[in-house]
């Protein structure tokens, strides 16, 4: 069986400078995988090539077996790719309610109907009625997201990723941000997500890294310095040096 | 809290979301008596309903997808000439150049729909101010169809619908612009509570977001462009066929500025904010110039500067608390 996502090759440079060098990366299927390294290891120059922002100098990204170098940002969702962001993306003005409705129904290929009205489609309904429990957003689903506190629009931010469906999630910085007493709620969230799914986890803070990770890629002047198993990365000295040891310059 | 029956919740929030609220049937039927009550107001009833459609269509590209136009008059104008031109030399029904000068002006929509989809809110400033001055100048320069300065004159319409005819007094005027409005409000209505609806709200919020939910929003944002042209296109061959006249006025850089301010002024993206707005705006055009003729423009711009300064909240902020003390309007309200 393929990977779920997989990177071969992949490089990036602007003009001379190479953000991402020849990374050849493979996420598998159900994975708890971290993407860690010091502030401008190149980080999210790769996130940029995964998601399709950034087209690549060189290589290739594959999702589930399918070459998808070559695909627009909503092609990538479409295939089952979806990611939150590092500072929330979100629709201020709409419910939680509304929000997750409006990514459901892009899956569901509602989306260009322009008289079909919402209340009318079941699997809509069931599907937003589904994440809205999942993600605990039942009890404010009619408020406004502008209003909510930020730990709960951190919440939104990744159900709506998740109400995408997809098989690879992108989880940048899920806990960015978060005062400490709404950052355990988000925390579980995140090790509640189901199995299938595999998951990436792009992350500064250690402490959710060792938590939530089973395998590690570390990255660095946008190389893979190292990967494996959260305790053997812990030992690495190299890791220590380029990362442990810049850390601090943060 | 939570409830045994979410997907049952769900359903009455998005149910309740697009069902009609009580003040809505008041408005609609109030458009109704001042038929009836106001017998001689109603050319300038005419008017305020084919600035109110003309602003309902502004309001669809501004209010839900966020795209700003000041060259929205270019459409409003294709519509106009087109409607002209067909009743002075195809035919003098008003349904067929209705739909005729409809279809034209979502046509230029189409086409220049790609020019709004890039840039940020000046780059489309910029870039609808342009084509408005296109145009203008267009029309002017082709007076052997136009008619140039002119205008297009001696348009002679039909009877609607073969019974009604157009009176100096505006009756069928303001029942067939009132009747036009109130169907591609009911038109519009739907789409805004559809899922393209919502992608459009979804877009005008977050596109970082709402692409990354795989919405294709050039798609989206081409597609209300160019309804919103056919509205406007609409309200241009009303204006046409109830005056029995175009000049280069309807191509003016001033009905692009005036229905952005009539929409600003009834807060874009509720639908009612340009049917309300144009019925102020005419309101205060007919007060103030009645008061002071030649300063009426002083007036409304002092009037546009503290409303977008703060006045609007203040105003806005106290209907709404004044509709909350009626207990009348509080049905069908969410709970």
């Amino acid at each position: 069986m393929s990977a779920a996502l997989q990177t071969t090759g992949l490089s990036k440079t602007f003009g001379g400078i190479t953000a991402s060098d020849d990374i050849n990366f493979t996420l598998e299927r159900g994975a708890r995988h971290a993407l860690i390294g010091p502030n401008g290891a190149g980080k999210t120059t790769f996130v940029n090539l995964l998601t399709g922002v950034l087209k690549p100098t060189a290589g290739t990204v594959t999702l589930n077996g399918k070459d998808i170098t070559g695909l627009s940002r909503e092609a990538r969702v479409r295939r089952g790719m979806a990611r939150t962001f590092q500072i929330n993306q979100l629709f201020a003005t709409m419910t939680p309610l509304e929000m997750i409705a409006a990514v459901t129904s892009e899956r569901l290929g509602l989306g260009s109907r322009l008289f079909r009205s919402m209340t009318g489609e079941r699997a809509l309904i069931d599907e937003t009625a589904d994440i809205l429990a999942r993600f605990r957003l039942d009890d404010i689903m009619d408020e406004t997201i502008s209003t909510l506190p930020y730990g709960k629009q951190r919440q939104i931010e990744i159900a709506a990723a998740f109400a995408a469906k997809p098989s690879v999630l992108l989880l940048d910085e899920p806990a960015a941000g978060v005062p400490e007493a709404e950052r355990k709620e988000l925390l579980d969230t995140v090790a509640a997500l189901p199995a299938d799914v595999s998951v990436l986890l792009i992350e500064h803070d250690m402490d959710i890294v060792f938590r939530f990770a089973t395998r590690i890629t570390v990255l660095v002047n946008g190389r893979v310095l190292a990967e494996d198993a959260p305790d053997i990365v812990a030992r690495d000295p190299a890791v220590r040096a380029a990362y442990l040891g810049e850390a601090g310059h943060g | 809290m939570s409830g045994e029956n979410l997907p049952g919740r769900v359903y009455g929030s998005l149910l309740a979301a697009r069902r009609w609220h009580p003040a809505e049937i008041a408005f609609w039927l109030l458009a109704v008596v001042v038929y009836f009550a106001l017998p001689r107001q109603l050319l300038l009833l005419n008017e305020i309903a084919i600035l109110a459609l003309f602003a309902l269509s502004l309001d669809l590209i501004l209010g839900y997808a966020g795209i700003v136009s000041l060259g929205h008059a270019a459409f409003l104008g294709m519509g106009a000439y087109v409607a002209g031109l067909l009743a002075l030399h195809v035919t003098a029904d008003p349904l067929i150049g209705l739909v005729a000068a409809s279809a034209a002006s979502a046509l230029l929509g189409l086409v220049t729909s790609p020019l709004v989809l890039k840039g940020n809110d000046l780059t489309r400033l910029m870039v609808t101010l342009g084509i408005g001055l296109l145009m203008l100048e267009l029309a002017n320069s082709l007076s052997f169809i136009t008619g140039g300065a002119d205008g297009l004159q001696g348009i002679v319409m039909g009877n609607l619908l073969g019974v009604f005819e157009f009176d100096l007094f505006g009756k069928t005027a303001y029942a067939y612009s009132l009747s036009v409005l109130f169907i591609l409000f009911l038109i519009a209505r739907r789409i805004v509570h559809s899922p393209f609806g919502l992608s459009l709200r979804a877009i005008r919020d977050n596109s970082l977001r709402a692409t990354a939910a795989g919405v294709p929003r050039n798609g989206r944002l081409a597609a209300v462009y160019t309804l919103s042209a056919a509205y406007a296109g609409a309200a241009g061959a009303l204006l046409a066929q109830t005056t029995s006249f175009v000049s280069l006025d309807v191509l003016d850089f001033h009905r692009s500025a005036d229905v952005m301010l009539v929409l600003i002024l009834g807060g874009p993206g509720w639908l009612y904010g340009g049917l309300v707005g144009s019925i102020a705006f005419k309101f205060l055009q007919d007060l103030i110039a009645g008061w002071t003729p030649q300063y009426w423009q002083f007036w409304i711009g002092l009037l546009l500067v503290l409303f977008v300064l703060g006045g609007r909240e203040i105003l806005h902020g106290g209907i709404k608390g004044l509709v909350a003390r009626i207990p009348f309007l509080q049905r069908g309200r969410r709970p």
